[in-house]
This record gives structure tokens, C-alpha cells and sequence, in this order.
């Protein structure tokens, strides 16, 4: 079974990348930081992607000196779709640091708890 | 109120940039929180609220350990999934097959694009690359509609403006470091369909010279060359190249016509037909984001 994963290490550390992400993510208040935690998710599978790529002993997937075997070359897919997760990575971390930084201006602080009571307490005073 | 804090800021910033000042009772400037509830505030809430505040208080008490327990029972259920995977780098793998075969063999010949990985994301799966500017586009006009509508036009932060500006070391290197930067970020949009690179990784390294330039020069200095009206005007214009060029190609090899475009030599600089111009549309498109997000979080405005 060790050897396995062994075999398999790349993945896995892509696996325990993420689980740190998700815990960062869960255990932390400052929302900066849950932003922080949620690229390390995206890190994680963008590693998890490029190593599913790969394959031992061929070179990367620029033809070079008009060799078209497909045996020589690494698979060029995921470089693909690790572009796109790049690419809506960085589009979703903007959209939430703005999100972000008009909490603070309200309400002065980046604690998620702090900001759910003020939330409820101006709620409380409408009504 | 708020325009009275703003004069005091701006001028203990200037007194420090100009004098010795000590900013320590300066890091007061935020407005002090709103009540944060004390233990004497709980006891004067009422009996439903004090419960739940109990509540509260012991579900924080064990949420850490929770959160803890479910990273490690959720890589422990990932890494038994690791375990399943077939091994790592062998040729025979699934994600190895025939469509890998048609791209890497078949590639060069179809696309013109040496570069394998740019033949794939701009011509045989160009849609979704579209899809994924549009996304970027997207993120950064509900980024303006966030912090655009919440400053007044035309107000600077120029406090922070000027302490930066005013930074020799900064100035210098940037004068040095910049046209490199733009000149390689040039490069990598143009050989894309050459080597590693193209619109996406081109104009991220393009929109990091425009912010480095930004921030030694001054916004003013590029005012020029990028406002508000070019920046929607060149994103448009790139968006609706992009769209309308993947629909010609799409019409003619749906309806097995030859396109105009051919394909040229592949190696050459110009070839790989449509690739070439769809990555500068890209890269033009990605540089200007970038440049946009950091502009609009930092004084709001493009």
C-alpha cells in the first residue's frame, strides 16, 4: 500500500495540498485568509491536473524537429485545462477580494463573526 | 464626517512624508468597532439571545477540532482514492488515448502550431478559451460595478500616491526593469504558437510591467495610453475579433470549406493561421485586466 502511494506521490500531494486549503479555509475568521485558503485549493488541483500529464521518459509536447509520434511526446490536454483553472482562479479571487473590501469599508473589520453580528444587529434595528 | 477623517489622514501622511513623525497614535485612523459584544452586554440581552450566545460560545469551543477532524477524514478518504489511481507516469494510462494521439500526430499538420498545448486551446477547443476570456471580462466588470460605484470619481488617494512616487530606489529600477519586462511579455504573446507561452501567460507578464510602471510613475503617465474609454474599447474590440473569427473558421469546417487562413510553415513566425492573432487578441485582453484589477482596487477607478 506505501508503495502504491509512493508510486503515486505527486497526486497525493496534491490530495493533502487541497485538505490543507479546505481546513484553512474552514478554521480561519479573517476572510483574507479564507481567500488565501481557496487558492490553495486551486493549487492543489492544478497539480493534481498537470501530473495526470505527465508520463515518464517523454518530453514535453512542443514538436521538435518535425517528429509527429505521438509516443514521444507528454500529453499536452491537461496543460490545456489547467489554463482554464488559471484563468477562473484568478477571475473568482478578484471578484471575492472586491466583495471583500466592500465589507471592510462597512464594517471595519475582516472577521466573518464580527461581520455576521453587525449584519444582524443593523437587521435587528430595522425592523 | 467621513471627508473630515479624510483631511486628517492625508495630513499626518504628509507631515511624516515631509518630517520625522511618529505614526504610532496614527494607527488609530479606522473608526472604533461597533459594540462587540462584552459578557456584561450578554447578560443584559434577552433570555433567547443569551441562550444562543451560549450556544455560540461552545460550538466555537470544539469548531477548530471539528474543522481539524474533517481535513484529515477528507484526505484520508482522498488519499484512498490516490491509491486507486493507476501508476504515476506510465504511457499506458487513461488519460493517454486516442484523443492525445489525434492532437500530438495530427496537430502540427491541422493547426500549423508547433506548440502543441496552443494548437489544442486555440484551435481544436478555441471555444472554450473564448469562454474563459469572457470569464475573465465578466470578473472584472462586476469588479469595477463592486468598487466603482462606492468612490466618488475623480478622488485620488494621494497620500499614498506620493510616498511612493517619491521613491528613488523604485524610479530607478523601474526605469531599467520596465521595458524589459513589457518586451518579454511582447515575446511570449507573439511565440506562442512557438514554445512554451502565449495570450495568457504573455499578458499576465504585460499587465505586471503596466502595474510596476504604474506604481513608480504614477497613474497620470499612462493615462494616456490606457483610460477608462480604451480599456472598454480595446477589450470589446479583442472579445468580438476573437468571436467573430472562431465563427468563420467554425462555418467553413462545418461546411468543409478551405478558410483563407492557411496554415504556413509550421515553425515559422508567421503561421499556425488564426493562432497568431487570436493570442495577441488574448493577451491584449489579459494584460488589460490585469492592469485594471490593480488600478480599480487601488484608487477605484481605470
Amino acid at each position: 500500500m506505501l508503495d502504491s502511494l509512493w508510486n503515486n506521490r505527486i497526486p497525493a500531494a496534491a490530495v493533502l495540498l487541497f485538505a490543507v486549503g479546505f481546513t484553512t479555509l474552514l478554521l480561519h475568521r479573517n476572510l483574507l485568509k479564507k481567500i488565501i485558503g481557496l487558492n490553495i485549493m486551486d493549487t492543489a488541483a492544478y497539480l493534481f491536473l498537470a501530473s495526470l500529464g505527465y508520463i515518464a521518459g517523454r518530453k514535453p509536447p512542443i514538436i521538435t524537429d518535425g517528429n509527429t509520434d505521438p509516443a514521444a511526446y507528454a500529453n499536452p490536454l491537461p496543460a490545456g485545462l489547467v489554463l482554464t483553472g488559471i484563468v477562473v482562479s484568478v477571475s473568482v479571487t478578484a471578484l471575492m477580494l472586491a466583495l471583500t473590501l466592500r465589507l471592510y469599508r462597512r464594517y471595519h473589520t475582516l472577521d466573518l463573526d464580527k461581520i455576521y453580528m453587525m449584519a444582524r444587529d443593523e437587521q435587528e434595528d430595522e425592523t | 464626517m467621513k471627508s473630515k477623517k479624510k483631511t486628517k489622514v492625508s495630513e499626518r501622511l504628509r507631515a511624516w512624508d515631509q518630517s520625522s513623525f511618529d505614526l504610532t497614535d496614527a494607527l488609530e485612523l479606522n473608526p472604533p468597532l461597533p459594540k462587540a459584544p462584552t459578557p456584561e452586554d450578554r447578560e443584559s440581552l434577552p433570555v433567547i439571545d443569551r441562550i444562543e450566545a451560549r450556544q455560540f460560545a461552545g460550538f466555537r469551543k470544539i469548531y477548530p477540532w471539528l474543522a481539524g477532524l474533517l481535513g484529515l477524514v477528507m484526505s484520508a478518504f482522498l488519499l484512498l482514492g490516490v491509491l486507486k489511481l493507476p501508476p504515476y507516469g506510465a504511457a499506458d494510462n487513461p488519460p493517454h488515448n486516442e484523443v492525445m494521439d489525434r492532437y500530438v500526430g495530427e496537430g502540427m499538420h491541422e493547426t500549423g502550431a508547433v506548440n502543441t498545448v496552443a494548437g489544442v486551446i486555440l484551435d481544436y477547443r478555441a471555444f472554450d478559451t473564448l469562454g474563459e476570456s469572457h470569464v475573465l471580462y465578466t470578473a472584472a466588470a462586476a469588479v469595477l460595478i463592486l468598487l466603482l460605484s462606492s468612490s466618488r470619481k475623480g478622488e485620488e488617494p494621494p497620500e499614498l500616491r506620493r510616498i511612493m512616487e517619491d521613491d528613488p530606489i523604485l524610479r530607478n529600477t523601474a526605469k531599467v526593469v520596465v521595458p524589459f519586462v513589457l518586451l518579454f511579455g511582447v515575446y511570449i504573446i507573439l511565440n506562442g504558437h512557438l514554445g512554451p507561452g502565449g495570450g495568457f501567460a504573455g499578458g499576465a507578464i504585460l499587465g505586471g510591467g503596466l502595474i510596476l510602471y504604474a506604481i513608480a510613475f504614477g497613474y497620470e503617465s499612462l493615462e494616456r495610453l490606457i483610460n477608462d474609454r480604451s480599456y472598454r474599447v480595446t477589450i470589446a474590440a479583442c472579445l468580438c475579433f476573437y468571436s467573430a473569427a472562431k465563427c468563420y473558421s467554425f462555418y467553413c469546417g462545418a461546411n468543409g470549406l478551405e478558410t483563407i487562413f492557411s496554415t504556413g510553415t509550421p515553425g515559422a513566425i508567421l503561421s499556425a493561421g488564426l493562432i497568431l492573432p487570436l493570442n495577441v487578441a488574448v493577451g491584449l485582453v489579459v494584460a488589460l485586466t490585469m492592469y485594471g484589477f490593480y488600478s480599480v482596487f487601488q484608487r477605484g477607478r481605470i
